[in-house]
């Protein structure tokens, strides 16, 4: 098993009667990009606070970078850039004067080459001819780029990023793409928040769910999918098919998504469904295989590959209202 | 952003500048930075134009209205027309009780609340700065601004009234005169004095800004302290509580203006005011050790 760049236990944040972030055990691998979801209010910025020692937990205990948080604040937040809640900046500060005030605050920062530093982040990020712009008047994308360019100004070895692609131009959303692929690529683990789930399918290895406070999912992005997958028999022999799937160990008994159940169709044929993942990883043309030798007359039969999106509404239900 | 740069990936700005290569930025280099912030901002300015204002309209008052005054007014008006020297000194006095502390409590109560409310303490502490270090930085900001504040008001009250007046050997309380140079120095004793004196309020400041994140609540809350505690230092029904005052010594430099110079109000003063700095500090630290922060 990779070592953790980010591992929490029962972490728990609770702002009076309300539970923001319950009993959270997170376990971000090193190398990873690590998709965090949710919908709003369920709890990841809130998270990333404390994972960055903002915020004290109620209960639980973090650690990033091999250090508990927060007590390791001094020695773990100079190998991470972050990017909390949207970027803020003092607006009567330039886009550069503004960098080299946060740059001057890290310790471990050398000096020497702030200029240097500061001048190629700007220009990572496009914005080397507003450098010297007052920050009150940059644009949302604008101050959203510059964000992000506080988070490049040393080598990192953690990203946290929450939201980065709010507010920019395609374009922009497109750089930021290739921007945390190159820096995974250079051994940066990048954990990253976000509501675009093709954005997070393009990019992510690893992707988490919260709902409520409460991690619903967690693993690579295969796994996620794939324990959303179904199968689609379709046979005028239900009864068998049903056994025949229950006995490969595919899950039954679950709830309205998932378990076997089988539907009427039009010709007569009924069609069977059942979840694919779970214990049993049985490979469809193993599948159809023990169906056919147990003489169930298959007339067709169908892998259903769920979209990411589908399984996030799956786990977070498809309510629009914030649960708060 | 250019592909290229993009591409370059984490070789981009690391490879050229690694982090191994030179020492890192000390508190001081934070402070550097601090006071770069502070005096860049034009509020800064502004409020520092509007305590050189007070000498100016005095000079310009006393010079307009021609004669010297009848004895009314503040202590020294009625010597300007003599001694150009005395509208720094009457300056300061007219700016201790209300005006010094309003501009303090502006630049301390904004300390945190400040950076809280334009979001940026979260990446000050993510940088990291340091809490403890972040408030001792402040601190010493607002100490700064401190001897800006009372320079000002001295400087400018010299030279406009060396500028609009005859100067000469000053006529201290103690019946001596002294020479022009020597009152300079006075002058500038005087400045330190009144600097110190706003020391202990500056840790209140800080102390309140801690509080909130809402920056004109911790500055209102900080002037109007002030005043508070003068208008107590006026009641003599609490006598018993004056000498804890932090107010209790602001009017006290008269003891500057004497010869030989008496220094123990300054001292007095220091004191007390390394008290409330040594309080004040003790729970700005307790608070902002402890403080979600959620801004
Ligand atoms: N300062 C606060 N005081 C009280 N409750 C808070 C505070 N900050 C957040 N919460 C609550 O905690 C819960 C989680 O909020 P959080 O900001 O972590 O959500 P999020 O997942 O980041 O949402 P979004 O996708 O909208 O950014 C919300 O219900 C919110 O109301
Ligand atoms: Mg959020």
């Amino acid at each position: 098993m990779p070592d953790l760049a980010i591992e929490t236990h029962g972490l728990t944040k609770r702002f009076r009667s309300q539970v923001a972030v319950d009993g959270l055990d997170l376990a971000v691998p090193e190398g990873s990009v690590f998709g965090f979801l949710g919908p709003n209010g369920s709890g990841k910025t809130t998270t990333i606070r404390m994972l960055l020692g903002l915020v004290a937990a109620t209960a639980g205990d973090a650690r990033v970078l091999g250090a508990d948080m927060p007590h390791h604040v001094d020695s773990v937040l100079p190998r991470v850039g972050a990017l909390v809640e949207g970027p803020a900046f003092s607006p009567y500060l330039s886009g550069e004067a503004n960098l080299r005030r946060f740059d001057a605050a890290d310790r471990h920062a050398p000096r020497g080459t702030r200029s240097d530093r500061v001048a190629l982040a700007l220009e990572r990020v496009g914005l080397s001819h507003a450098a010297k712009k007052k920050v009150g008047a940059y644009s949302l994308g604008m101050k959203q780029r510059l964000g992000l360019a506080n988070a490049l100004l040393m080598r990192r070895e953690l990203l946290v990023l929450d939201e980065p692609t709010n507010g920019l131009d395609p374009q922009g959303t497109r750089e930021v793409r290739s921007l945390i692929r190159s820096l995974a690529d250079g051994g940066t683990t990048v954990f990253v928040s976000s509501h675009l789930l093709a954005e997070v399918e393009q990019v992510c290895t690893h992707a988490a769910v919260m709902s409520v406070g409460r991690l619903v999912a967690q693993g690579t992005l295969d796994e996620l999918r794939g324990s959303g997958s179904r199968v689609l028999v379709r046979t005028p022999d239900p009864g068998r098919a049903r056994a025949v799937l229950a006995e490969l160990g595919l899950p039954i008994g679950e709830t309205a998504a998932g378990g076997i159940r089988s539907v009427m169709d039009a010709s007569g044929d009924e069609l069977v469904t059942a979840r694919l993942g779970g214990s049993a990883d049985a490979a469809p043309e193993a599948i159809v295989a023990a169906l056919v030798n147990a003489g169930v007359r298959v007339r067709g039969f169908e892998i259903e590959r769920a979209s990411l999106e589908q399984r996030f509404v799956d786990l977070t239900g498809e309510g629009f209202d914030v649960v708060a | 952003m250019s592909s290229r740069e993009a591409n370059d990936g984490p070789v981009g700005v690391d490879a050229r500048v690694g982090r191994s290569g030179g020492a890192g930025g000390g508190t001081l280099s934070l402070l550097g930075s601090e006071l770069l912030t502070l005096f860049r901002r034009r509020r800064t300015w502004a409020l520092l134009g509007a305590l050189a204002l007070i000498p100016i309209l005095i000079a310009l008052a006393v010079r307009l209205s021609g004669g010297p005054p009848t004895g009314r007014g503040p202590a020294f008006l009625d010597q300007i027309t003599n001694n150009g020297f005395f509208v720094g000194v009457t300056a300061i006095l007219v700016a201790i009780p209300l005006f010094l502390p309003l501009t303090i409590g502006v630049v301390a109560g904004d300390a945190i609340a400040g950076e809280a409310s334009h979001g940026t303490l979260r990446y000050l502490l993510i940088a990291p700065a340091g809490r403890i270090r972040l408030l001792l930085v402040k601190y010493a900001a607002a100490a700064v601004f401190c001897v800006a504040a009372t320079l000002t008001v001295v400087v400018v009250g010299t030279l406009i009234g060396w500028a609009l007046f005859p100067i000469g050997p000053v006529t201290l309380l103690s019946g001596a005169t002294v020479g022009v140079g020597d009152a300079l120095l006075r002058f500038l004793a005087i400045a330190a004095y009144v600097t110190v004196s706003l020391l202990g309020l500056s840790a209140i400041g800080l102390f309140l800004s801690t509080l909130t994140t809402v920056p004109v609540g911790a500055m209102a809350a900080t002037a109007i302290l002030a005043v508070v505690s003068q208008i107590v230092g006026a009641l003599p029904q609490l006598e018993w509580l004056h000498p804890w005052l932090f107010t209790h010594y602001w009017l006290g430099f008269g003891d500057l203006m004497r010869d030989p110079i008496v220094w123990d109000t300054f001292g007095d003063n220091a004191l007390l005011q390394a008290g409330y700095l040594v309080v004040f500090g003790a729970l700005a630290v307790g608070r902002f050790l402890t403080k979600d922060v959620l801004s």
